[in-house]
């Protein structure tokens, strides 16, 4: 617990004379997969399919001679969100940079499966990855694309699937189109959310492309904030156990359609943002022409403060997320 | 192989298949039948804008031509690796193009993916791989890395990682990896009876419905475990 969110549950606490919310003060970012996910859900109420005790871990790593883990980082099962039946999957960011291999992703696409066939209220991916896992590369390349493909049929199901993104390695590569591929995303001022690490792009192009030691620079182009006014996530929250249980409650019952006029409108937000996108690649020059008020004031601004600057464009009320 | 020379292999001269700059796209007809053709060629790197070009043409052939079989041909170097792109949102313009594959599947749109050149990672996620079903021409690569990369990456002896690839096809790249794995369905032989055109009317007719390539990976010994974990979640008590 930090010290300044230890200082708003107790202001919290003061105010309204009340017991602090689930989770409440638990920063999202410092805990682990398990950690986070104890927290998230009603007290007691994970249950986990293929647990540590399976000894379910990759051969792929075992062959290179690479520390496996016993759940292949991921932890899945079912629980309950508010009462509601949930199921649920933990990415541990830790283990392999979350990074999906075989086993990992079968998992998520087992669970994913699994709710299609019994239906419940939602499926939460507490998702932390950098995407593909390198050491077992073509295994986890399809991996990922039958982890979007049950996602997607969950969205057909009308089953929500929200994407909840707040860890330090952020949500990247397959995994970054999976979690866009949900109902919805919500993500923490601290969360990075997008498709190639900055380390990527500077050593594919070099150091002017993009900066990847330039943390305000990142986080500007892919940070919780930027997705956020842009419109690419549903809700921005705080770095707090207790936020994303808010938001995902609030959220939980709000599948987004997958048919022809959604998917429109959805074409017409990316083209419009493509077409008002000044040239070069920075974001507060994005930020005023999409309308937001202020732009070059967005990096010092706090979530609250932001939330009241996201542009009043049609495109981004009705559309995606 | 060049897209000219496959179109025309699959569709005679007539057809109406166009490039503008790295994206495909067009109407041809095989054995009359209309058929939605559009991909990337000159191994494209995958950005925004390609990406919603191509989403384009999956949702005005779905809200046109109900049913109309859609080929994605695959030729990409991955997604494109620039800033503006990850300002821009390349991975929900990627989700997007995908989403709109799944659409045109669910309305009834055959949708078949061919590598008939070089696909890569992030790129053929949201193309072949997000087909009912991918073929492959034999000559074409298919890789996450190739291994002098994965060894810098995975800081595992280059030697290593050649000599472990001979049985294990998870770690080298290549197309005949990505059948053993169930990640491309079949490889088209120009040289059988009716050549690629035949090919391609095979490939239309059995179409899977669902996603069938975890099975594939097992029966076929190149994957061996995410079929046997999805069949364990799914009965886990």
């Amino acid at each position: 617990m930090n010290a300044m969110n230890a200082m708003n549950d107790m202001n919290a606490m003061n105010a309204e004379n009340t017991p602090p919310a689930r989770g409440q003060g638990l920063s999202w970012a410092e805990c682990s997969a398990r950690e986070r996910l104890a927290a998230f859900v009603d007290e007691g109420s994970f249950h986990e399919w293929l647990p540590p005790a399976a000894r379910l871990s990759s051969p792929h790593l075992a062959l290179l001679g690479v520390p496996a883990a016993f759940d292949d980082g991921v932890a899945i099962g079912r629980a309950t969100l508010g009462g509601h039946a949930v199921f649920v999957a933990a990415q541990e960011g830790e283990f392999m940079g979350g990074g999906v291999g075989e086993v990992h992703g079968a998992k998520l696409t087992g669970l994913l499966q699994r709710a299609l066939r019994d239906r419940p209220a939602a499926v939460l991916l507490l998702a932390e990855s950098g995407g593909v896992r390198l050491h077992e590369a073509n295994a986890g390349l399809i991996a990922v694309s039958e982890v979007m493909r049950a996602v997607l049929a969950l969205r057909v199901a009308g089953i929500p699937v929200l994407a909840l993104i707040g860890g330090a390695n952020g949500c990247f590569g397959g995994m970054g189109i999976v979690a866009a591929c949900c109902d919805r995303v919500i993500l923490s001022d601290i969360g990075r959310h997008a498709m190639s690490g900055p380390e990527v792009i500077e050593a594919s192009h070099g150091v002017d492309e993009f900066d990847a030691r330039d943390r305000a620079l990142v986080w500007r182009t892919t940070g919780g904030k930027h997705r956020w006014l842009c419109g690419d996530a549903t809700a921005l929250v705080e770095d707090d156990v207790a936020a994303f249980r808010a938001a995902a409650l609030h959220w939980l019952a709000a599948p987004r359609a997958l048919d022809l006029a959604t998917l429109e409108v959805e074409h017409a937000l990316l083209a419009d943002r493509l077409q008002r996108c000044p040239p070069g690649a920075e974001a507060p020059p994005l930020w005023a022409a999409l309308g937001v008020p202020d732009a070059a004031r967005v990096p010092d601004l706090d979530a609250d403060e932001l939330r009241q600057r996201r542009p009043a464009l049609d495109l981004i009320r009705q559309g995606g997320f | 192989m060049l897209w000219q020379d496959l179109c025309t292999a699959l569709f005679g001269a007539e057809h109406a298949v166009q490039a503008d700059g790295d994206f495909i796209c067009g109407e041809a007809r095989l054995d009359g039948r209309p058929i939605t053709v559009f991909g990337s060629t000159n191994h494209a790197a995958v950005g925004v804008e390609l990406a919603l070009r191509q989403a384009r043409v999956v949702l005005d052939t779905v809200a046109a031509h109900p049913g109309r079989p859609l080929l994605l041909l695959v030729d990409t170097q991955g997604q494109a690796l620039r800033r503006r792109d990850e300002l821009l949102g390349i991975h929900r313009a990627m989700a997007h193009l995908g989403s709109c594959v799944e659409l045109a599947r669910r309305q009834g749109h055959p949708v078949l993916g061919l590598v008939y050149d070089q696909a890569l990672s992030g790129g053929f996620i949201t193309s072949g791989l997000i087909a009912d079903a991918c073929d492959a021409l034999p000559e074409a690569e298919i890789r996450v890395m190739r291994i002098p990369a994965m060894a810098r990456v995975t800081k595992i002896a280059e030697d290593r990682l050649q000599a472990l690839s001979a049985d294990n096809p998870v770690f080298a790249p290549g197309v005949g990896n990505y059948v053993a794995m169930g990640g491309v369905r079949r490889l088209w032989d120009a040289q059988a009876p009716g050549g690629l055109a035949q090919a391609l009317r095979d490939a239309l007719a059995d179409l899977p419905l669902q996603d069938e390539r975890a099975r594939l990976g097992a029966e076929r010994g190149g994957r061996r475990l995410a079929a046997s974990v999805i069949d364990r979640v799914l009965a886990a008590p």
